[in-house]
């Protein structure tokens, strides 16, 4: 299967106010914890949505949430336009889901795994045998088929995982760290992949702790952090508001980097300090400076990127909960 | 329309038990099957007749209740205890359109059939010892499967309640060993002293096993109405028990 350009302007163009998820004031208790708290957000039909946060902010609850898995403690969710959890069957049948935890069954072989997931959906047997043969292709695993799933390596299981969360051919795809622990060849292969399927049209919301995977992937991200949503938006128009254009980041002594700084304070840029290290997040083109810093030890000019506007939000400290 | 969707499980079930078919038969019927030897034919052709019937005959059928209480818990234990929380096949359901009541169906359906299977098996063995069922035992099969739905639904109860596998040692050492001594498989209950025999009559095994002599011979000399009622109801709570706490476990 080959992406489609025309298909991608077709979706691309069209993306118009139709939301396949709409929250509001989602909250969860867990207790006297606030896992969730007041929470609202849409996802258009055919954009992914990244989900971001340090771990224990509220992702995964709030996914689950979406699943019927937690229950809410208030708040609205309506999927499809029908209210969750009510219409649970309903809404359930036509989302796709990429856990984060491997939950294949490890007694049957491949293609037993598909056909038996796609009996949970009444998927009619003759269809399900098209459709695996169908994604067993997609996702390369078709010299697998028969292999039991001890066999198989880390990057064919989630390859695996997410053939099963397609057997529905799902309007909505819930991906939890779709690559967590693979090796760079198998993540370029499922981000392809997905690729493929958001050109076809399928809505994604992705949680990853890998930001260039979430920019590569997302249209709109959703950063959150003590459960509360800390901003929400296009990650590009996101990082040009919240962080600048490019950073710089340089190494050196105390001194050296004190008159960094003050040189860099002719330029509308922020600065941070981080033990020997000096990040420069400029907003405007600071290339005049670039001949100070020539002097200085060593130093690296990039991009502004999601993982700087994700530390500036969420700070520093280790989340360790 | 619904309804059945907890056949979907089953048969996920039925797939991986086609895997490791030998393993399972023996490890359910083995026992079972060895008492048969040891007591009923060992122990049992020095001893008087029990009711009528020589001890081998007496003690056949409870053995045959007995391998469908083992099967049947033991498949809800460890069994469903794996597929909850090493393999998380619950979670990897639950994100289909099936729900926690298909999942609860769909395990004790599959425990009370894997229990129906041993009896069948320790029924077609019997005359192997010698032992011959009379035609009753066709109706016999209900009540095992029912019997196979009591102890699939306790497994599972056990099962929403553990925290790791040495939970299920309380289970078998102190709700399964003793059911299987004291259920009147060994001996009659009804010659017990009254206080003794009431508390021996309300455990859940004992009408099972008058069940399966009465059917297993034909020979109708006790009320059997209430056995099957008493049973009905308390197959009925330990389902609705079950499905409450998987629910409590599986949804937060």
């Amino acid at each position: 299967m080959i992406p489609a350009n025309s298909q991608q302007k077709k979706i691309s163009g069209s993306h118009g106010s139709q939301a396949v998820v709409s929250v509001v004031g989602l909250t969860k208790r867990f207790g006297e914890r606030l896992a969730v708290d007041n929470i609202s957000f849409a996802i258009q039909r055919g954009r992914c949505v990244g989900f971001l946060g340090p771990n224990g902010a509220g992702k995964t609850t709030c996914i689950n949430m979406l699943l019927g898995l937690v229950e809410k403690s208030a708040g609205e969710i309506r999927i499809f336009d029908l209210e969750a959890p009510r219409f649970h069957r309903e809404i359930k049948a036509r989302i796709g889901v990429v856990p984060q935890a491997d939950s294949l069954d490890p007694d049957l072989s491949v293609q037993e795994n598909l056909r038996t997931y796609a009996g949970y959906f009444r998927i009619p047997r003759r269809i399900a045998r098209t459709r695996v043969e169908e994604l067993l292709h997609f996702f390369a695993l078709h010299n697998r088929r028969d292999e039991i799933i001890e066999h198989l390596s880390g990057g064919q299981r989630r390859r695996l995982l997410l053939a099963r969360a397609l057997l529905n051919e799902p309007e909505l795809l819930i991906l939890d760290e779709p690559t967590i622990g693979l090796d760079p060849q198998a993540r370029h292969l499922i981000w392809e992949r997905l690729a493929i399927l958001q050109a076809q049209g399928t809505t994604m919301l992705l949680t990853s702790h890998y930001l260039d995977e979430v920019s590569r992937l997302s249209q709109q991200v959703l950063i959150l952090d003590h459960g509360q949503v800390v901003v929400q938006g296009e990650p590009r128009q996101l990082i040009t508001d919240m962080v600048g254009l490019e950073v710089f980041e340089v190494d050196g002594t105390a001194a050296e980097l004190d008159a960094l700084a003050a040189s860099f304070r002719q330029c509308n840029a922020t600065q941070e300090r981080v033990g020997d290290k000096l990040y420069v997040y400029a907003r405007e083109d600071c290339s005049h400076l670039v001949k100070v810093l020539g002097e200085a030890g060593s130093w690296v000019r990039r991009p502004a990127n999601l993982e700087d506007l994700f530390i500036q939000l969420t700070g520093r400290s280790l989340r360790e909960s | 329309m619904n309804g059945f969707s907890f056949w979907t499980i089953w048969l996920r079930n039925g797939r991986v038990w086609k895997k490791h078919i030998l393993a399972t038969l023996i490890g359910n019927l083995g026992q079972p099957l060895l008492f048969l030897l040891a007591m009923g034919y060992g122990l049992g052709r020095d001893m008087a007749q029990v009711d009528g019937l020589t001890y081998l005959q007496f003690i056949a059928p409870g053995l045959v209740a007995s391998a469908v209480m083992y099967s049947a818990a033991l498949e809800t234990t460890y069994g469903s205890y794996t597929r909850l929380t090493v393999q998380k096949t619950y979670e990897a359901i639950l994100m289909t359109p099936l729900g926690v009541v298909d999942l609860v169906l769909g395990e004790i359906v599959w425990g009370a059939s894997k229990g129906v299977l041993s009896g069948v098996i320790m029924l077609l063995a019997l005359p192997l010892f010698g032992v011959i069922p009379s035609l009753w035992v066709v109706a016999l099969l209900p009540v095992l499967f029912l019997s196979g739905m009591f102890f699939s639904a306790c497994g599972l109860i056990m099962t929403a309640l553990a925290k790791n596998y040495d939970f299920f040692n309380y289970f078998t050492s102190l709700v399964i060993t003793p059911l299987f001594l004291f259920s009147g498989i060994f001996f009659p209950v009804q010659t017990m002293a009254p206080p003794v025999r009431g508390f021996l009559e309300m455990l859940p095994l004992t009408p099972i096993v008058s069940l399966a002599r009465i059917l297993c011979y034909g020979r109708f000399g006790e009320p059997i109405l209430l056995k099957i009622l008493g049973s009905l109801l308390a197959t009925g709570c330990a389902v609705w028990l079950a499905g409450y706490l998987l629910r409590r476990r599986l949804i937060q």
